[in-house]
């Protein structure tokens, strides 16, 4: 795999060169960031990654300073963040920036995730890339959750209440786990006071799990559109000027779709009960999390038992960890998997229409829908992926990534020409 | 020093394994008091009992008090009340248990293990499925019926229709006198 080494870095002033040969960070950094070879047909849906990077340090940033202002108690966290809003210089935009900036976080995640399941990017070599990324998935969850209970409005209270109740299914020793994580007997101070130290320490360790996956990512490279390896250099571009500019121009979309949000429409994403202080004893009459959380939620109510439903919810992110292994077929990318494609696009739908159950109240056809959608999720998984790759017939692949852009394999030409 | 495949346990095996052994008892020492902090502290505790004068509720009505960070439902049954969650079968009860914490846990769920006195009604009023209070007067038990999910509770608190798995909570308590009772 020598073609995924970039050119190395070659100290120029008598500084460098003495750094260098004492701390070669540069060594380490400039194939790894500049001239890392990656694959010459990237598209779009390859921005994303880089588009998560600035949206874990967009939050590390706003959190940190909202945390100068912000006061971790039940008597005072709702009136600072209404501080926050008011009084503070700009603190309505941080906060904004803040909260809209974790939905950011989704959306891209999302993408990124479904471009890995669209181009079989979790398959050999890659298998470690994806658990990582389900980890981080799984820790951004956990960050997100946290936050939310934070403001310590009606919906931050109860939504706390629910979900920490989950782990009060698990037999014998529930009870035992839901009083240690509250620290007393239902969700208070203690347990307002202990989120606010995750939130704070998870995000840094989001970013010690993104230095492996992307440590994972420079040993195997980049998946592509046409999921093919690299097979020579000319399969492949420098990642600096090439892909810097291509993620730099979608980042700007992105900001510009995230500044949407946070200047005309800050509040379309949140549910207006979490403007209501927390009032332990008066429930909203409808418990919804955040949108993230939904098709989770649909997947929670669909199963009428309690335990069983803990179950089946956290099955339906378990089975991400295992996918590497459940999906048969040797081809990656969905581009040349006619059957495959489709089935993807059916599993989009339903995890849509699984988001949208999860904000309808549990009763009558939706309950009926939330069934049918949450058994095809893993009869998707379970059974559609390790069967397909049996039976289906793949289109024909192309030589190389090279060829599949320009048509012919054209032995370096264009590079030279170029 | 090569040791062979088969020799007998040496001074410097038990020397090698009681070490070890330490080392992990030490270890499971040190992270103790780190999960610990974590359980009900002392002035969580301390909030442990409330007292409540029960004069002022009236025959058929709720009342909702704050004990431990959570809600209890007080509520002063009627005759006709009482003789429903009575006659109630066994057999139609989804949760068979008392979930009596003045009793000894092992008892059946009918009314007589729910109550002191029949008049009152003392329940813990956190759902039994995910926490959520649930709302009096409603549902189709005439109990309670607790929105999140779609639980039913019964006048007797028992869980009668919904998710959830268990009857309502029936925390220790004592009357004091005619009049008043001391919850916890
Ligand atoms: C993975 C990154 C992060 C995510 C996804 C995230 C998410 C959230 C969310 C959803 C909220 C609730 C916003 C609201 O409705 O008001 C929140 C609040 C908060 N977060 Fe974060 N956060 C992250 C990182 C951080 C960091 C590193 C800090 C540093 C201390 C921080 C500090 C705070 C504070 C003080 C609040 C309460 C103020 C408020 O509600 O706006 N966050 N976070
Ligand atoms: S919390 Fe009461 S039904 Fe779910």
């Amino acid at each position: 795999m020598s073609e995924l080494h970039g050119e190395p870095y070659q100290p120029q002033s008598g500084f460098m060169k003495w750094m260098e040969s004492r701390l070669p960070i540069m060594g380490l950094l400039y194939p790894t960031a500049v001239t890392f070879p990656t694959p010459r047909n990237l598209n779009y849906w390859w921005t994303f990654g880089g588009i998560l990077m600035f949206c874990l340090t967009v939050q590390i940033m706003t959190g940190i300073v909202l945390a100068m202002h912000y006061v971790p108690h039940v008597d005072m966290a709702f009136e600072s963040v209404e501080h926050i809003m008011r009084d503070v210089n700009f603190g309505w935009l941080l906060r904004y920036v803040h909260a809209n900036g974790g939905s950011m976080f989704f959306i891209a995640v999302y993408i990124h995730m479904f471009r890995g399941l669209y181009y079989g990017s979790y398959k050999a070599p890659r298998e470690i890339l994806w658990i990582l990324g389900v980890v981080l998935f799984i820790l951004m969850m956990a960050t997100a959750f946290m936050g939310y209970v934070l403001p310590w409005g009606q919906m931050s209270f109860w939504g706390a209440t629910v979900i920490t109740s989950l782990f009060s299914a698990i037999p014998y020793v529930g009870d035992m786990i839901t009083q240690l994580l509250w620290g007393g007997f239902a969700v208070d101070n203690p347990t307002l006071n202990r989120f606010f130290s995750l939130h704070y320490l998870l995000p840094f360790m989001i970013v010690g799990v993104v230095v492996l996956h992307i440590w994972a990512l420079h040993v195997t490279g980049n998946n592509n559109p046409t999921g093919l390896n690299v097979k020579s250099k000319q399969d492949t571009l420098p990642f600096h000027p090439f892909y810097t500019a291509k993620d730099g121009f979608a980042l700007v979309v992105f900001i510009l779709f995230f500044a949407m949000f946070v200047f005309f429409a800050p509040n379309i994403l949140g549910d207006p009960i979490n403007y209501e202080k927390a009032n332990s004893l008066v429930t909203p009459e409808h418990i919804v999390p955040e949108w993230y959380f939904l098709p989770f939620y649909a997947i929670l109510r669909a199963i009428p038992d309690k335990l069983g439903g803990v179950i089946v919810m956290f099955g339906a992110i378990m089975v991400l960890f295992i996918l590497p292994w459940l999906d048969t077929s040797k081809v990656r990318s969905a581009s040349f998997r006619p059957l495959y494609r489709q089935f993807f696009w059916v599993l989009v739908i339903v995890c849509i229409g699984l988001g949208y159950l999860g904000a309808k109240p549990p009763e009558g056809a939706y309950v009926v829908w939330s069934r049918i959608l949450t058994a095809y999720y893993f009869f998707h998984f379970l059974v559609i992926l390790p069967v397909l790759g049996l039976v289906e017939r793949p289109r024909t692949l192309p030589q190389s990534i090279t060829q599949s852009v320009l048509g012919k394999d054209d032995g370096g030409q264009a590079e030279s020409k170029g | 020093m090569a040791i062979s495949e088969q020799h007998e346990p040496h001074r410097r095996d038990f020397l090698y394994i009681a070490t070890g052994a330490f080392a992990a008892v030490g270890g499971v020492a040190a992270v103790w008091p780190l999960i610990h902090q974590m359980n009900p502290d002392a002035s969580v505790q301390a909030l442990a009992s409330i007292e409540i004068d029960l004069s002022a509720i009236e025959l058929g009505q709720t009342v909702t008090v704050k004990w431990q960070g959570r809600p209890v439902f007080i509520r002063h049954r009627t005759p006709a009340e009482i003789k429903t969650a009575q006659d109630t079968p066994l057999g139609d009860l989804k949760d068979q248990v008392s979930r009596n914490d003045g009793l000894g846990g092992a008892e059946d769920a009918s009314d007589a293990n729910r109550v002191v006195r029949p008049e009152w009604l003392i329940v813990v009023g956190v759902c039994t499925h995910l926490g959520c209070i649930p709302v009096k007067d409603q549902g189709d038990f005439n109990g309670w019926f607790c929105p999140c999910h779609g639980s039913h509770y019964d006048l007797s608190g028992r869980i009668r229709q919904g998710p959830a798995p268990e009857n309502l909570l029936v925390p220790k308590y004592e009357f004091i006198g005619d009049d008043a009772v001391q919850i916890g």
